[in-house]
């Protein structure tokens, strides 16, 4: 129990302060980094309260995919990262404001709320033992049953996503020659030979 | 030592901790749309901790389900938003939040 304590307060600190660092760093590459940092830790964090699958899925899905797409677009866009601080302490004031103001109340909900017996009751698939069943097999049990519909409508979700991010970025640029694999096979000896008949003498 | 016991409070009080530093860095960065979208990320992430920190909790497998759905959308999101920065950047070259007015909204 105390070592479970400990590895929380450590996960929750750096996660903390990679979070800070990802909003206040200089350069939108170390940001980048400190963000996939916070998955990291944070998937540690699930994986201490017990939803492996979805610490596994964290880590795959946000550190494997989107922290490296948002790594590639820091990368490719020409910018001048210096000149886009301007104004960085302009916004710190009312940024701290609103942030204290919010993290307050936030926690004075947590520290008035209690839960009620009706709700701690309401659950409709209690978490089966550990020992039994998997985390990954029991969450499979439940998605691909009682939940397929939607899960088919997360999948159409992705598809639109991807097509749409296809569809946005791809171009055509002009003045770019490419190889045109059908035109090169219709080409024909008629087509590109011709015999002329020179006269001696003449030329053509 | 009863603070090493880690109850649900523990786990929610982080998210809130994460959630203000995602609202507070799109106060900081207002100019960087690609941080902007970080801290949504930010911000999703702090959802994600509390599902399941209730769903841990409570011994209910949908709070696990839900944050798969956020994830899923989430990835989507990060998705179109960074194929609209390079779509933009690509027109107008500049991505500052200040110059994106041409709706005149």
């Amino acid at each position: 129990m105390i070592l479970q304590g400990l590895t929380f307060y450590l996960f929750a600190a750096i996660a903390v302060a990679a979070a800070t660092m990802v909003v206040s760093a200089r350069n939108p590459v170390h940001s980048v980094l400190f963000l996939i940092l916070t998955f990291f830790t944070t998937a540690g964090l699930f994986v201490l309260i017990g939803a492996e699958f979805l610490a596994m899925v964290l880590v795959v899905v946000y550190v494997g995919a989107v922290a490296v797409l948002f790594m590639f677009v820091v990368m490719m866009l020409d910018i001048n990262f210096v000149e886009m601080r301007e104004g960085f302490l302009q916004y710190m004031p009312i940024g701290v404001l609103v942030g204290i103001i919010l993290l307050v109340e936030l926690l004075m909900i947590l520290g008035t709320a209690t839960m009620s017996p009706e709700v701690m009751a309401a659950g409709t698939e209690p978490i089966p033992d550990l020992a039994q069943r998997q985390n990954t097999a029991a969450l499979g049990d439940v998605i691909y049953t009682k939940y397929i519909y939607l899960f088919q409508a997360a999948g159409m979700i992705l598809l639109t996503a991807m097509i749409g991010a296809i569809v946005l970025t791809l171009r055509q640029r002009p003045g770019v020659r490419k190889q045109v694999v059908a035109k090169q096979l219709a080409r024909r000896r008629e087509d590109a030979v011709e015999l002329k008949k020179v006269q001696p003498g003449q030329g053509i | 030592m009863a603070f090493l016991e880690i109850g649900l409070g523990h786990y929610l009080t982080l998210a809130a901790v994460v959630f203000t530093i995602g609202v507070f860095g799109i106060f900081l960065n207002r100019k960087n749309v690609i941080i902007i979208l970080m801290s949504i990320e930010l911000m999703l992430l702090a959802v994600n901790i509390n599902l399941i920190a209730f769903s841990a909790y409570l011994h209910d497998l949908v709070g696990q389900i839900f944050a798969l759905f956020v994830l899923t959308v989430a990835a989507g999101e990060a998705a179109i938003g960074l194929a609209i920065i390079v779509v933009y950047f690509r027109n107008r070259g500049t991505i500052e939040v200040e110059d994106i007015n041409l709706m005149k909204g």
